[in-house]
């Protein structure tokens, strides 16, 4: 690194965009775009008998209304099942429309296209389609039970059993000095970005081609299940991610129906086509995820130490599997967190109910995996009377034990190895910083007062970074300025800025020079997405890859130039110079120039370039053997395997006697993510994350009822929480570095979510001595607890 | 069935703008899809989440709760009006850059009119003034610390300006 500006915290390049109302998101584009708009299905579950679209003729602006049966070829066949498992015997995916029964309220049935999107919605009213209802299937254990099924070709509801194990887990149960046993709950939530999903299509019948943008966390496979839904050459169809208003894991989710529809209807029109989903669209017809019920039983040691884990967890994954069993193997696995268990076992059970897809949100099933051990070691130390912290370093893997094999298959269908960390001083600063030690006397003095207060605390370890691939494209024009290409998206993580950093460091310019695009497929065609905070290292350790190859043409040209050796040569402020003697030097843009032999001229600069400008042997070609014109390179990140970030959270609470509210006095993070890129950045997303969680322990659910009504689709009644709500966030940092790639950085972007909800239900366990086993906590929902359950923390319900 | 368009005149950053829109045409969307000003963002059309908070007359509101018919003859500042004619960014806009206030950057439009407004009203707000004068507006990305942090950084460019 030749400057210093990676791991500095300067402030974002996109931002003066984005602060005064030029920023580029979907529904910003196509000003004169038919609008589109959705029937959707109001039952959760049921057959479509008839559908009439008389009534919607009438409205002046209509254009076009279309049922499945419209549906030609690829269009009408069932959405792809992205990411198929061995375990998913039983997969299934929906219709683009519905083709003759609906399996959750929000359902895509009929698709209006209208002149503005007020005109769709009123020809969309007027559709009457009429049902035969179904018996709803409404939560895991309905689901379990099947007295009635989802899907008639699915016996039990069952999608998938996934099964892992690392040794014979009845046997060490039955020799651990100690078991308990007992049930966890977790209620479904939302990744809930500000900007729902959106698309917007243009056919250009002259070239044959689409271009296509969409709020979407992957523009190259977008591309790719169009090109082959509309039977388009991928070279024809171009996907583009514009400024994206959040994601946080719902936007990974491909093609959409209407991602699929609207390209579709654009063509078939002959005409752009958009579709901005709405709120309510988007908390029935988008995807939710978290819901879980987990049965566990743990035997321990009087130490507390874990020497049998055997979990049994219910998934709900809604009505369709397109994204396969992802939540269930990232819970199961990332469940062990930074602790060596002696035997474990894990079964997930993954169940079709009459609700919404379940795919990843932020955190993507660790959040469960972790409020399960965290309130499992909760346990353990009440059961043996012992200190929480105590517990937990008493099952930590030690730092010189790394690489540490966790015996699992990950979600990248590597081995569960864990790269580097130093968990013991992790625990050692979050202790620290929010006062572990000193905090039964401050609670002593609240309860001189009247006042409840408790402290929690939850670890985790987070496989971020995972492949198969990103890559990078880095290109230095004649006049000096860098542009960077990655094809995966962004949606608010500062790539324009991170990416630039590397970039800048990596080629000693400033970086003011660097411009970056990402999620564009005309600029990068291979990539994966964003997702499993994986932007960072994968894209990130690409660009640095691709910035060294240009940077050793820059320095081989110029050494030619300068007749010097390039090993002798730096690069500083954009000037290739002798190590040590800025005097004289040759800037990139020059650089550039030499890099592309030219016949014809431009400007003053490639004049400098043409072929009788140039000089040199005449028995070389003008482009030598093996290189290529133009000061540009290519490369990929391709790792072996994932890397394991870490971190620890802890939070004081305070409950009111009275009303059960429940307060975040202090909330503190430490937070091992390897080698920071710029730590303005990196605390961001922790605060963000903190946040959801927060939401996710105290506020946000989505409450079904028994017939599959989603009761709270909207923000007056789906509690996201606001500055009032959020607490301050004291964070700390540890750098261990990846030894697995080579800016040895680990991933940031989900961390902040994960343990908040175990790190909640710890503190108010500790304030009010009672068992918190379910989250979302609502007060009523912890002032019927305190009615049903008074007095001390019941150890178990079997124990021994 | 043709919905009669009502003749709408509307000052908008400055610049009266004519324009014909049906009765129902929300003030958003006459906003951004009628005059092109798309700054102003639309995130729950409900009125909750505070992304499409525009200034009317100074004062902040909710331009999806507001039919765009109901407001001609008077004066909306926008996101896209908030920066000097030159286009130095205001006090406000420059905090939020420095103290990393926005990721995604789709609340951010109705966070900055609601704390222009604030900051006007109340130019040296506590910490619990700051947070309830934010307290209507949704942000899913940065967890509230760094916004409330670019408010009384706002609030401190401000008064040396003023200087």
């Amino acid at each position: 690194m030749s400057t210093r500006i990676f791991g500095e915290g300067i402030a974002r390049r996109e931002d003066p965009r984005l602060l005064t109302g030029q920023g580029r998101y979907l529904d910003d584009l196509g000003r004169d775009a038919l609008a589109a708009a959705f029937v959707r299905s109001p039952h959760a579950h049921a057959r479509i008998i008839d559908i009439d679209v008389t009534g919607a003729l009438d409205v002046e602006g209509l254009v076009a209304v279309y049922t499945w049966e419209d549906l030609p070829g690829r269009v009408a066949e069932p959405l792809p099942l992205l990411i198929p498992h061995p375990a998913l015997t039983h997969g299934r995916t929906g219709y683009a429309l519905a083709r003759d029964t609906v399996r959750h309220v929000g359902e895509p049935v009929v698709m209006v296209v209208a002149r503005d999107r007020y005109l769709a919605e009123d020809a969309a009213e007027r559709v009457r389609v009429e049902y035969e209802t179904l018996p709803p299937v409404v939560g895991v254990e309905a689901a379990e039970r099947a007295e009635h099924l989802v899907h008639d070709d699915v016996p039990g509801n069952v999608g998938a059993v996934l099964r892992q194990e690392t040794g014979d887990v009845e046997a060490a149960l039955a020799a651990a000095p100690h078991v308990l046993e007992f049930r966890l709950d977790i209620e479904r939530s939302a990744a809930t970005p500000l900007e729902g999903r959106g698309v917007h299509a243009r056919w250009d019948a002259d070239d044959g081609s689409l271009r296509v943008h969409s709020s979407t966390q992957t523009a190259t496979s977008v591309r790719a299940a169009i090109a082959v839904k509309l039977g388009l050459p991928q070279g024809k169809v171009e996907v583009v991610a514009p400024d994206v208003g959040g994601g946080f894991g719902v936007k990974i989710v491909h093609p959409w129906p209407e991602e699929v529809l609207v390209p579709w209807a654009a063509r078939l029109l002959g005409r752009e086509v958009k579709w901005t989903e709405d709120r309510r669209e988007h908390f029935v017809a988008a995807a939710h995820e978290r819901a879980q019920v987990q049965h566990v039983r743990v035997g321990f040691d009087g130490a507390g130490r874990v020497l049998a884990l055997d979990v049994r967890i219910l998934h709900d994954h809604g009505a369709y599997t397109p994204y396969g069993v992802i939540i269930p193997i990232v819970t199961s696995t990332q469940l062990l967190g930074p602790y060596k268990i002696g035997v474990y076992r894990a079964e997930v059970v993954s169940l079709y109910t009459t609700t919404l897809i379940v795919t990843p949100y932020r955190g993507a099933g660790r959040p469960q995996g972790v409020f399960c051990m965290e309130r499992t070691m909760d346990r353990i130390a009440a059961h043996l009377g012992r200190d929480r912290a105590g517990v937990r370093a008493a099952n930590l893997i030690g730092p010189d034990e790394f690489p540490y094999d966790q015996g699992l298959t990950f979600q990248d269908g590597r081995p569960l190895i864990y790269d580097s960390g130093d968990y013991p001083a992790l625990l050692a600063k979050v202790t620290d910083l929010i006062g572990w030690d000193g905090f039964p006397a401050l609670k002593e003095a609240a309860a001189a007062e009247g006042r409840r207060i408790g402290i929690g605390l939850a670890c985790y370890v987070e496989g971020t970074g995972v492949g198969p691939y990103e890559g990078g494209h880095v290109e230095i024009d004649s006049s000096g300025r860098v542009h960077v290409a990655t094809g995966l998206t962004s949606q608010g993580q500062g790539h324009q800025t991170v990416f630039a950093q590397i970039a800048a460091a990596e080629l000693g310019v400033p970086v003011e020079d660097v411009h970056v695009v990402t999620g564009d497929t005309r600029r990068f065609g291979y990539a994966v997405g964003t997702f499993a905070s994986r932007a960072a290292v994968m894209s990130g350790n690409a660009i640095a890859l691709a910035c060294r190859r240009v940077r050793a043409k820059a320095l081989r040209i110029a050494g030619e130039a300068l007749e010097a050796d390039p090993s002798d040569l730096d690069i500083t402020d954009g000037v290739v110079h002798v190590r040590g003697d800025r005097s004289s030097g040759i800037p990139l843009r020059t650089v550039s120039v030499l890099s592309n032999p030219l016949r014809y001229a431009f400007d003053e600069q490639t004049a400098l370039a043409t072929q009788f400008a140039v000089g040199g042997p005449d028995t070389e070609p003008p482009v030598p053997h093996g290189e290529e014109p133009g000061l540009e390179g290519r490369d990929y990140y391709s790792p072996v395997r994932s890397t394991f970030a870490a971190g620890m959270h802890a939070a004081i609470v305070e409950t009111d006697p009275d009303t059960a509210e429940i307060r975040v006095l202090r909330y503190a993070v430490v937070h091992d993510c390897g080698r920071l890129i710029n730590p303005l950045v990196v605390e961001g997303q922790i605060h963000g994350g903190v946040a959801q969680g927060i939401g996710g322990a105290l506020y946000e659910r989505m409450a079904y009822d028994e017939s599959g009504q989603l009761l709270n689709a909207s923000f007056m009644d789906f509690l996201m929480p606001y500055a009032t709500e959020v607490p301050r966030v004291e964070t700390d940092h540890l750098e261990t570095p990846s030894p697995l790639n080579p800016l040895g950085i680990k991933g940031a972007g989900e961390a902040g979510v994960i343990p908040v909800s175990a790190v909640i239900a710890a503190a108010v366990e500790d304030a009010e001595g009672i068992a918190i086993t379910a989250m979302p906590l609502s007060p009523d929902a912890l002032f019927r607890l305190r009615r049903t359950q008074p007095g001390a923390l019941p150890p178990s319900d079997v124990g021994r | 069935m043709t919905e009669q368009a009502h003749r709408i005149e509307l000052t908008v950053n400055g610049t009266l703008h004519v324009a014909d829109a049906p009765a129902r045409r929300l003030l958003s969307d006459f906003l951004r899809h009628d005059l092109g000003l798309t700054g102003t963002h639309v995130g729950c059309e409900h009125g909750v989440c505070g992304c499409c908070t525009v200034l009317l007359d100074g004062e902040p509101v909710r331009s999806c709760l507001t039919f765009a018919v109901t407001v001609t003859g008077r004066a909306v500042t926008t996101v896209e009006g908030l920066a000097a004619p030159d286009g130095t960014m205001s006090p406000v806009q420059r905090a939020f850059q420095k103290c990393h206030a926005l990721q995604c950057g789709f609340c951010t439009p109705g966070f900055l009119c609601t704390v222009t407004a604030l900051l006007r009203d109340t130019p040296h707000p506590t910490e619990e003034e700051v947070i309830e004068g934010i307290s209507g507006n949704l942000c899913r990305c940065t967890g509230y610390q760094n916004i409330v942090k670019a408010v009384h950084r706002a609030a401190a460019l401000i008064a040396e300006e003023a200087r």
